[in-house]
C-alpha cells in the first residue's frame, strides 16, 4: 500500500517537473503571464495617477488584475498536450488523477509567482498601505490556490474545444464568481485594518471554495481526460 | 394517455391560466406598499422557480448521461438547459423591470437573488457556448455534463451563503418571513400557487415534446 501511494506521488510530481521543465526550456506561457499582468498594472496605475482610491476600490482592481492574467495562461498546461499531441502518450503513463493533481500543483505554483509578481508592485505603485501583513498574504495565497483549482479542470475542458482564447474567460467567470466575491472582501477587509477577524468569515468561505472545487475536478477529470 | 384526456388537459391548463391572468389583475394588489406593480409576483417567481428546475433537470440528465453515454440523456439536458435560458432571460427582464419601479434601479449588484439569476444566465450561456465549440457530439456531450456538473456549487453559494453576508433589498418578508411561513392572503397565495403550478406544468410539457420529436428523428435516422 505505501508503495502504491508513493508510486502515485512519484508520477504526479515527474508530471509536475515534466511540465516546469519544458516551461523553462520555451518561456511561452511564463512571459506571456508576466507580462500581461505587468501590462494591466501599469495600465490601471496610470490611468489612475495619483487618484487617491478608496481600499474597497484597491482590493477590486488586484483581484480583477490576477483574474485576467490568470485567464491568459492557466489554460496552456492541457493545451500544450493537446497541440504537441502529447496527451496520448501521456495517458498511458499514468491514471487521470495523478496528471490532475500534477498540473494542479503546476497551475497553482505559476499562479503563486505571478501573485509574487504583482503584489510587491501593486503595493508601490498603487501607494496601498498594508496594515497586517500576514493576514493578507493569507488572503492572497488561498485566493490564487482556489482560482487555480477551479480553472485547472476548466483549462483541461477548453484544450478539447476548437475556440480556446474567448471560451476559457467565459467558462471560468461563473465559477469564479464566489472566489472573487470572497477574496474581494477578505483582501478589503484586511487594507482596512480589520486584520484576522475582519477577514475571518471570507477566509473561511476560500478555503471551503478551494476544498470543494479540487474534490468534484477529481471526480470529473477522468471524464475530461478520457472523453 | 388518449387524446381525448390529452385534449381534455390542455383545455384544462388553457383555463387556469386564463383564470390566473384575469385574477391577478382584478383582485387587489398583493403587497399593499409596492401597489401595482407588485402583481409581477404572480409571474416573475415561477419564471425564477423553473429556471432553477430546469437546471435541476439538465444536471441530472447530465450526471445520468456520463454514466450511460445515451445521445437522447445528452438531448434531454441539452434540451433542459434551452428552455432554462429563456425562463432565466424572462426572469432577469421582469426582475429588473420590478427593481425599477421599486428601488429605481434597473440593476444593483450588491443584491444576492440578482447575483443568483445572473450566476445562472452565465452559467446557461457558457454551457450553450461551450457545447457550440465542439463538433464530436459525443465528446460535446461528455464536456457540457462536466461543466453543468463542476458549475453547481456555485449555485448554492450563491442562494444561501450570499444573502446571510449581503443586506437583501428583495421584499422577501412581504412574501415569505424568515420561517418561510407564508403571511399573505388566502387568495393571493390561491393565485400565485395556480400559477406556479400551470407555469411548471408548460415548462414539462415543452420539455417533454421536444424530447418526443428527438426521440424520433433518432429512430428515424436509424431505419
Amino acid at each position: 500500500m505505501s508503495s502504491k501511494s508513493s508510486g502515485w506521488v512519484n508520477k504526479a510530481t515527474a508530471v509536475l517537473v515534466k511540465d516546469i521543465r519544458t516551461e523553462l526550456r520555451t518561456r511561452y506561457s511564463l512571459n506571456a503571464l508576466f507580462m500581461f499582468a505587468f501590462t494591466t498594472l501599469v495600465v490601471v496605475s496610470f490611468s489612475l495617477r495619483q487618484a487617491a482610491l478608496k481600499v474597497d476600490i484597491l482590493a477590486a482592481l488586484y483581484w480583477i488584475i490576477i483574474f485576467f492574467a490568470s485567464m491568459s495562461a492557466l489554460a496552456g498546461v492541457f493545451i500544450k498536450e493537446e497541440d504537441t499531441k502529447t496527451a496520448q502518450t501521456l495517458k498511458l503513463y499514468a491514471k487521470p488523477s495523478v496528471i490532475y493533481t500534477g498540473k494542479l500543483v503546476y497551475n497553482i505554483i505559476l499562479l503563486l509567482l505571478l501573485c509574487l509578481l504583482v503584489t510587491p508592485l501593486f503595493v508601490i505603485l498603487m501607494d496601498v498601505s498594508v496594515p497586517d501583513p500576514l493576514p493578507f498574504v493569507v488572503v492572497i495565497l488561498l485566493g490564487a490556490i482556489g482560482l487555480a483549482g477551479a480553472t485547472t479542470l476548466i483549462g483541461a475542458i477548453v484544450a478539447k474545444a476548437n475556440v480556446r482564447g474567448a471560451l476559457f474567460a467565459v467558462l471560468s467567470f461563473p465559477i469564479l464568481l464566489p472566489l472573487l466575491v470572497a477574496a474581494i472582501g477578505g483582501t478589503n477587509a484586511v487594507l482596512s485594518g480589520d486584520g484576522w477577524i475582519g477577514a475571518e468569515n471570507d477566509i473561511k468561505l476560500l478555503i471551503a471554495y478551494a476544498v470543494i472545487m479540487i474534490a468534484i475536478s477529481v471526480v470529473l477529470f477522468d471524464f475530461v481526460w478520457n472523453g | 394517455m388518449t387524446s381525448m384526456v390529452r385534449k381534455a388537459l390542455q383545455f384544462g391548463l388553457f383555463l387556469l391560466l386564463a383564470g390566473v391572468i384575469w385574477f391577478s389583475f382584478s383582485t387587489p394588489a398583493p403587497q399593499q406598499q409596492i401597489g401595482q406593480a407588485s402583481r409581477i409576483f404572480y409571474y416573475h417567481i415561477p419564471m425564477a422557480w423553473l429556471t432553477v428546475v430546469a437546471y435541476a433537470v439538465s444536471l441530472i440528465f447530465s450526471i445520468k448521461f456520463l454514466r450511460t453515454k445515451r445521445e437522447l440523456d445528452d438531448y434531454r439536458a441539452l434540451w433542459a438547459a434551452e428552455i432554462g435560458t429563456m425562463f432565466c432571460v424572462l426572469a432577469t427582464i421582469s426582475g429588473s423591470l420590478f427593481a425599477k419601479v421599486t428601488w429605481g434601479v434597473y440593476w444593483n449588484w450588491s443584491e444576492p437573488r440578482m447575483l443568483s439569476i445572473f450566476l445562472l444566465l452565465l452559467i446557461y450561456g457558457a454551457y450553450l457556448a461551450l457545447r457550440a465549440a465542439i463538433p464530436n457530439p459525443e465528446r460535446r456531450g461528455i464536456l457540457g455534463a462536466v461543466y453543468s456538473i463542476f458549475a453547481f456549487p456555485t449555485v448554492p453559494f450563491f442562494i444561501f451563503v450570499m444573502p446571510r453576508i449581503m443586506p437583501s433589498l428583495h421584499p422577501t418578508n412581504s412574501v415569505v418571513n424568515q420561517n418561510l411561513k407564508f403571511t399573505m392572503g388566502l387568495e393571493v397565495r390561491l393565485i400565485f400557487f395556480v400559477s406556479l403550478f400551470c407555469f411548471t406544468v408548460i415548462f414539462f410539457w415543452i420539455y417533454f415534446l421536444g424530447v418526443k420529436l428527438h426521440r424520433l428523428k433518432l429512430e428515424h435516422a436509424e431505419s
